[in-house]
C-alpha cells in the first residue's frame, strides 16, 4: 500500500449554483441537494453509486437522525459511509482530502462532498446552537462591540500588516481588481457584469479600518458540491479527472487574539505537507486558487504557503498579473471576492474551479497556459485553520 | 435612554471567569499563571494550555500591571449591533499586556485616527453598571 494518498483518488464530478444575494424560498438542504445532483450527473454516476457522503455539521437542525441521514433521506441517496467536516472555509479542501483517505482505505468508492448557504429573506435565521461554552467570545469580545462577521478581525490583521510591512490599500487593491477581471469573464460570478478599478477599491467606503468595502466578501446564498472517486474509475468517467496529489490542514488558534503573530496565517504547515505528499515544488504550480475572504487573506496565504517571502506580498502582487491570462493566474473564477462567497461553500468553489481549470473547461476564463497542477487553499475562522490541496491532471502522476 | 440604563451586552461570567470580573469591579486587571510551568494564560480556563504542560487546576490568579501596547486595532464603522450604533466609529483593539498576554478591548479617550500599532496603553476602568466594570484602555502620555 502506498504511504500516502497521492494519486489514489480524483475529483470526477462538480456542481455549483451561481451565488446570489438571496435565494427566496430555498433552504440550505435544497440548495445542497441541487448542487449534489449536478455533481453526481457531471460525474456520470447514479444516486445508487454514491456510497460515501461528507457534509457540514452546521446543516444540523431539529432532532431527526442527524444531518447526514436527513440529507440522505431528502435526496434519496443512502450511503454506507458518511461523516462530517466542520472546517468552515477550510472544509472544501479538507473534504476532498478526507474523501480520498476514505477511498484509499476502502470505506467508500464514490464520495459526495458539499456545502451550501441559504439566505432566504422570508425565513427566520436559524438560531445558532452549540454545546460549547465559549468564554473567549461571550465574555471577552461581546461586551466591547465585536466585529461584524469577520470584518474587524481581518481589519486588525491588515492594520498590523501595514504597521510591520507597510502595504496599504493602494497595494492590496490589486487583488480585488485582478480577481474582478476574472469574474468579468465568468458568467457564474455574481459580479460578472461589473468591472472595477484600483481607484474604485481605494475610494470605496471603509468598513473596518483599514479594510475598504471592495476588499471584503459579500454574503451570498449558493451551494457547491463535488464527487471524489477512485483513480481508475475516475479515468473512465466523462471528464478529465483532477487527481488529489497531496494536502493538509493546519490549526493555529481558536480566536485571532491570543495565540501567535496574527499576520501569520495557518496554511504554512498544511502547504509543506501538501508539497511533500505530492512530491512537487512551489515552482511547479501553474494556477493558484487561494481562499480570499479579504484582500489581506490572499497576501498572508501567498507568504505562508511559501510562494512569497514574508512581508513582500504587497509588492509581489504589483509585479505579477493575477488574472487568468496573467503570469500568476489566481482565483480564476473571480475568487470569493467577485465570484461570491456562499458562506463555507465559497471554499468549496475554490476546489471546483481548480477542477474546471485542469479539465480545460474554463470557457472565457480558462487559463491559456498549462493547468496541470493547481494549488488550492481553504481558510476558516480568523486565521484559525487553513487547508492546502494540490490537484493535478493525469500528466502529474 | 436614561442615564442608568446600560443597553450593551454584559459579560455572562462562568465559574472560570467570575474572579476576573470580581477583580475588575475593584479595578484590578488579573490573568492566570500556571503554577507548574509558569505560562501566563488569558482568557480564564481551568486547564493549562502551556507547551508540554498537562496542568489541571494549576492556574492561579495574578495581578497585571495594566500596562501594555496596542498590538493591533481597527476603527469599526459598522456597529456590532444596535446597542453600539451611537458609538460608531469605535475602536476595537488587541492589547498586549506587559506580561505577554493579549486581550480584546476598546481604546477610549482619543481620536481614533491618532492611534498607531505599538502605542503604549494603560487600563481604563469603565464602571458600566453597578455589577460590571469593563477593562478598556487609553493611550499613555
Amino acid at each position: 500500500m502506498a504511504d500516502n494518498l497521492r494519486g489514489a483518488a480524483a475529483i470526477m464530478g462538480i456542481g455549483e449554483l451561481k451565488p446570489a444575494r438571496t435565494r427566496p424560498n430555498r433552504d440550505a438542504m435544497s440548495l445542497l441537494a441541487e448542487a449534489s445532483y449536478l455533481a453526481i450527473q457531471d460525474a456520470g454516476l447514479t444516486k445508487a453509486d454514491i456510497d460515501g457522503m461528507i457534509f457540514d455539521p452546521s446543516l444540523a437542525q431539529g432532532s431527526g437522525g442527524g444531518y447526514n441521514p436527513q440529507m440522505a433521506e431528502y435526496m434519496g441517496i443512502y450511503p454506507t459511509w458518511a461523516t462530517g467536516c466542520d472546517a468552515q472555509g477550510a472544509a472544501g479542501v479538507a473534504m476532498a482530502l478526507q474523501a480520498a483517505a476514505y477511498i484509499q482505505a476502502g470505506l467508500a468508492k464514490y464520495v459526495l462532498c458539499g456545502m451550501s448557504a441559504a439566505i432566504d429573506p422570508e425565513a427566520r435565521r436559524r438560531p445558532a446552537g452549540s454545546g460549547m461554552t465559549d468564554t473567549s467570545t461571550t465574555e471577552f469580545q461581546v461586551p466591547f462591540g465585536p466585529t461584524v462577521g469577520a470584518n474587524g478581525w481581518y481589519a486588525m490583521i491588515a492594520k498590523r500588516y501595514e504597521a510591520l510591512y507597510g502595504a496599504t490599500v493602494e497595494k492590496r487593491a490589486k487583488v480585488s481588481v485582478d480577481l474582478r477581471y476574472n469574474a468579468n469573464h465568468n458568467p457564474m460570478a455574481i459580479w460578472h457584469d461589473t468591472p472595477i478599478t484600483i481607484d474604485d477599491v481605494v475610494n470605496s467606503r471603509i468598513v473596518s479600518d483599514p479594510l475598504h468595502l471592495l476588499e471584503c466578501v459579500m454574503p451570498c446564498a449558493g451551494a457547491c458540491a463535488f464527487i471524489v472517486g477512485p483513480a481508475d474509475a475516475a479515468r473512465t468517467g466523462p471528464h478529465k479527472p483532477a487527481f488529489i496529489l497531496g494536502g493538509g490542514l493546519g490549526i493555529l488558534r481558536g480566536n485571532l487574539t491570543h495565540v501567535g503573530e496574527i499576520t501569520v496565517s495557518p496554511v504554512g504547515r498544511a502547504a509543506d505537507k501538501a508539497f511533500a505528499m505530492a512530491g512537487c515544488s512551489r515552482d511547479d504550480v501553474q494556477v493558484m486558487e487561494i481562499y480570499d475572504s479579504f484582500t489581506i487573506t490572499v497576501m498572508c496565504e501567498l507568504e505562508e504557503s511559501g510562494f512569497v517571502p514574508k512581508g513582500e506580498a504587497g509588492d509581489w502582487i504589483q509585479d505579477h498579473d493575477l488574472t487568468f491570462k496573467g503570469d500568476k493566474p489566481l482565483n480564476t473564477h473571480g475568487g470569493q471576492l467577485s465570484y461570491g462567497q456562499a458562506s463555507t461553500a465559497g471554499g468549496c468553489a475554490q476546489v471546483t474551479e481548480a477542477v474546471r481549470q485542469i479539465r480545460r473547461d474554463g470557457g472565457d476564463h480558462q487559463v491559456p497556459g498549462p493547468t496541470d497542477l493547481v494549488y488550492v487553499t481553504g481558510s476558516g475562522g480568523s486565521f484559525s485553520q487553513q487547508s492546502a490541496l494540490l490537484l493535478g491532471s493525469d500528466a502529474t502522476l | 435612554m436614561t442615564e442608568n440604563e446600560y443597553k450593551k451586552p454584559l459579560p455572562t461570567p462562568s465559574y472560570n471567569s467570575q474572579p476576573f470580573w470580581d477583580a475588575a469591579k475593584e479595578h484590578r486587571l488579573v490573568f492566570q499563571r500556571c503554577t507548574l510551568c509558569g505560562t501566563n494564560v488569558f482568557y480564564p480556563r481551568d486547564i493549562c494550555p502551556g507547551p508540554d504542560c498537562f496542568g489541571v487546576g494549576t492556574l492561579e490568579w495574578v495581578d497585571s500591571s495594566g500596562r501594555g501596547s496596542v498590538y493591533s486595532f481597527t476603527i469599526s464603522y459598522q456597529p456590532a449591533n444596535r446597542a453600539f450604533a451611537d458609538d460608531v466609529p469605535y475602536v476595537l483593539a488587541i492589547i498586549e499586556l506587559e506580561e505577554g498576554w493579549r486581550m480584546n478591548t476598546n481604546i477610549v479617550n482619543i481620536d481614533p485616527q491618532q492611534i498607531t500599532v505599538g502605542m503604549p496603553v494603560e487600563v481604563f476602568w469603565d464602571d458600566v453598571t453597578p455589577e460590571f466594570t469593563l477593562p478598556k484602555f487609553q493611550i499613555v502620555g
